[in-house]
């Protein structure tokens, strides 16, 4: 009897940390700082002993990590789209099956998806284009099995292009989705 | 010696001139008043290394388009506000107005200046001002000079004394940089290696709202401009930009992305009390209120291609606003409310064009190519605007009906993101 209800409290939390939430971060301080989950007065919940999922930085800029190894295709962290389009492009499911397995592998791993456009038109409109690129590409590591809350997709618009030029070449290299791991923004 | 430090005076005066924004006129209205701003007697002793307050008047009114600015005859004893006025001289000059003024020393170290209008044509005094002032304050008080001549002679407010706020890029360093609307002035509010975009005035000119990438992703923040205070208003999950002010400066309209894509919100400028305003599937950004602050302007995907849509600023039916063309963003309301400015895409231009509401008659007001982010001087006579000539970006003006154009160049670095400031209090 305890049992479940341990269980259904634990749904209940499980759930509510799901539905979009009114706090906000101040200035500077992100929800993903590391040690902001386990700020003083947060709520205690019961833990099954060794269900604690182990997070591990210190490897991350050794050679052998194979989301920095130029070998694993999880070293590849861009996916382009072509004019006004939000679609993952077949020659990019091989990368995001990849990186979605490696979310699903490492739950306790965090990913920043970055949608980015080309320079033409209004910067407000891109900023939203942006993020609908980044948006797609989440739901689509979500539907391959990573988490929600492992994922932020934000967008830099026009903003930050890769290519300076203002030709269809770099535009090209401009409309695109950049996946950054945690410690990597 | 003195020729050196003459030199020295003028490399220094030079090398801030080169920072500020110059104004060029590009276009001009057809039928401007003929005016004669005589330099004001004893004006040298205010601004001796700058402009003279009756050049600064002078070149404000010339900036409007409505004004064609007369030379006036050197007269011994130089003529003043206080000394009749031979009208008929002056209509033989052809001059349609005439500004006459002084400036004086007090003993406590400030000065006077006097200045009076006269209608040259009806032979009229069409009255004046004094002011007292500290040397510092010459700009500010030439400016208010201008502001009444040409609220005398147009009959609408005039905007000399606003100020304006911009971005420039120069590298991989951005500054959001304030200056008087002459682009004289200038000073910076943020410096950043992130960018920065959106400056919105509050409707009292004391805070900017604005959206800054400095945390990887954008943020909405409000800078209190004396004292440089910032406070987050919109740093949820996903993006967070596009504000603007509600008309009574209460409430700031954001665009934000935390429950899945870019869908229009309502949050109060220290970030409290946040709401959802549209709901829909598509894109939805770039509000702006109509000045009752009745209606939000919006830009939307939702019929296939970006274009305007308006709705109640509470939420609810959303009405297509911009019909022709496939590309319509960046909405703008005129301060009375009968014009909506845009950015309109057309054969792969983008240009500023705007929407009479109640006639339906649009008109492109550019012929530029990449004109981005219109924003209406105060008294809704000119549009303030970004584009790119030459490859580098430049602030434009163009008057609400397209005929008077005006470029802003600074000589470094890439100015954008233009918003012109209310009316100062």
């Amino acid at each position: 009897m305890r049992a479940i209800w341990i269980a259904l409290c634990t749904a209940g939390l499980a759930a509510c940390s799901t539905t979009p939430t009114d706090e906000q971060s101040p200035a500077g301080v992100e929800e993903r700082t590391p040690g902001a989950a386990t700020s003083p007065g947060a709520q205690t919940q019961p833990v099954k002993p060794g269900a604690v999922a182990r997070v591990d930085l210190t490897g991350k800029s050794s050679a052998k990590s194979p989301l920095t190894d130029p070998n694993n295709i999880l070293s590849r962290r861009s996916v382009f789209y072509d004019l006004d389009q939000y679609d993952i492009k077949d020659q990019y499911k091989d990368l995001v099956a990849a990186h979605a397995k490696y979310l699903r592998e490492n739950p306790g791993t965090k990913m920043l998806v970055q949608g980015n456009t080309d320079e033409r038109g209004s910067r407000e409109y891109n900023i939203a284009l942006g993020q609908k690129r980044s948006e797609a590409l989440k739901r689509m590591l979500i539907l391959l099995g990573a988490k929600e809350e492992q994922i932020e997709s934000v967008s830099l618009g026009e903003e930050k292009p890769r290519a300076e030029g203002h030709d269809e070449a770099a535009w090209a290299q401009n409309r695109r989705s950049d996946i950054l791991y945690q410690g990597e923004f | 010696m003195k020729k050196l430090l003459a030199a020295f005076l003028l490399l220094c005066f030079a090398a801030t001139a080169g920072a500020q924004l110059s104004i060029e006129i590009t276009g001009a209205g057809a039928q401007r008043i003929p005016i004669a701003v005589v330099p004001f007697a004893g004006e040298g002793a205010l601004a001796p290394n700058a402009q003279t307050i009756s050049a600064i008047v002078r070149a404000d009114l010339e900036r409007s388009g409505l004004f064609r600015s007369m030379s006036a005859p050197v007269a011994n004893p130089p003529l003043t506000e206080a000394a009749p006025v031979n009208f008929a001289d002056w209509r033989a000059r052809q001059a349609d107005a005439v500004v006459l003024g002084s400036v004086a020393a007090r003993p406590d170290g400030r000065f006077e200046v006097r200045f009076k209008l006269f209608d040259a044509v009806k032979g009229a005094d069409l009255s004046g001002v004094a002011y007292t002032l500290s040397r510092e304050q010459a700009r500010a008080t030439a400016h208010r000079i201008a502001d009444f001549i040409y609220e005398k002679l147009t009959g609408e407010k005039g905007v000399f004394s606003t100020r304006i706020a911009y971005v420039v890029k120069r590298g991989n360093r951005f500054e959001l940089q304030i200056a008087d609307a002459d682009g004289a002035g200038e000073e910076t509010a943020l410096a950043s290696f992130e960018p920065i975009i959106s400056p919105a005035w509050s409707p009292d000119g004391r805070r900017l709202a604005y959206v800054s990438f400095e945390n990887k992703k954008p943020v909405v923040y409000v800078h209190s401009l004396l004292d440089g205070r910032r406070q987050v208003a919109a740093n949820f999950k996903g993006s967070n930009s596009a504000p603007a002010w509600s008309p009574d400066g209460a409430r700031l309209a954001v665009s934000l992305s935390r429950d899945g894509g870019s869908q229009i919100y309502s949050v109060n400028p220290d970030g409290s009390n946040v709401r959802r305003v549209s709901q829909s599937g598509s894109i939805d950004t770039e509000p702006v209120f109509s000045p009752d602050g009745q209606m939000l302007y919006f830009t939307s995907d939702r019929g296939g291609s970006p274009q305007i849509y308006r709705m109640p600023a509470s939420g609810g039916e959303a009405q297509r606003v911009t019909f022709e063309g496939s590309y319509n963003v960046s909405p703008r309301i005129s301060p009375n409310g009968r014009v909506l400015a845009y950015i309109s895409r057309n054969g792969g231009k983008f240009q500023v064009a705007t929407l009479d509401l109640s006639t339906r008659q649009t008109q492109v007001l550019t012929d530029s190519d990449k004109d981005e982010s219109p924003s209406f001087a105060p008294n809704g006579r000119m549009i303030l605007l970004a584009t790119v000539i030459g490859g580098r970006g430049v602030l434009a003006a163009v008057s609400a009906d397209g005929r008077i154009k005006q470029r802003l160049t600074l000589s470094a670095g890439d100015v954008r993101e233009p918003a012109w400031g209310p009316y100062s209090r």
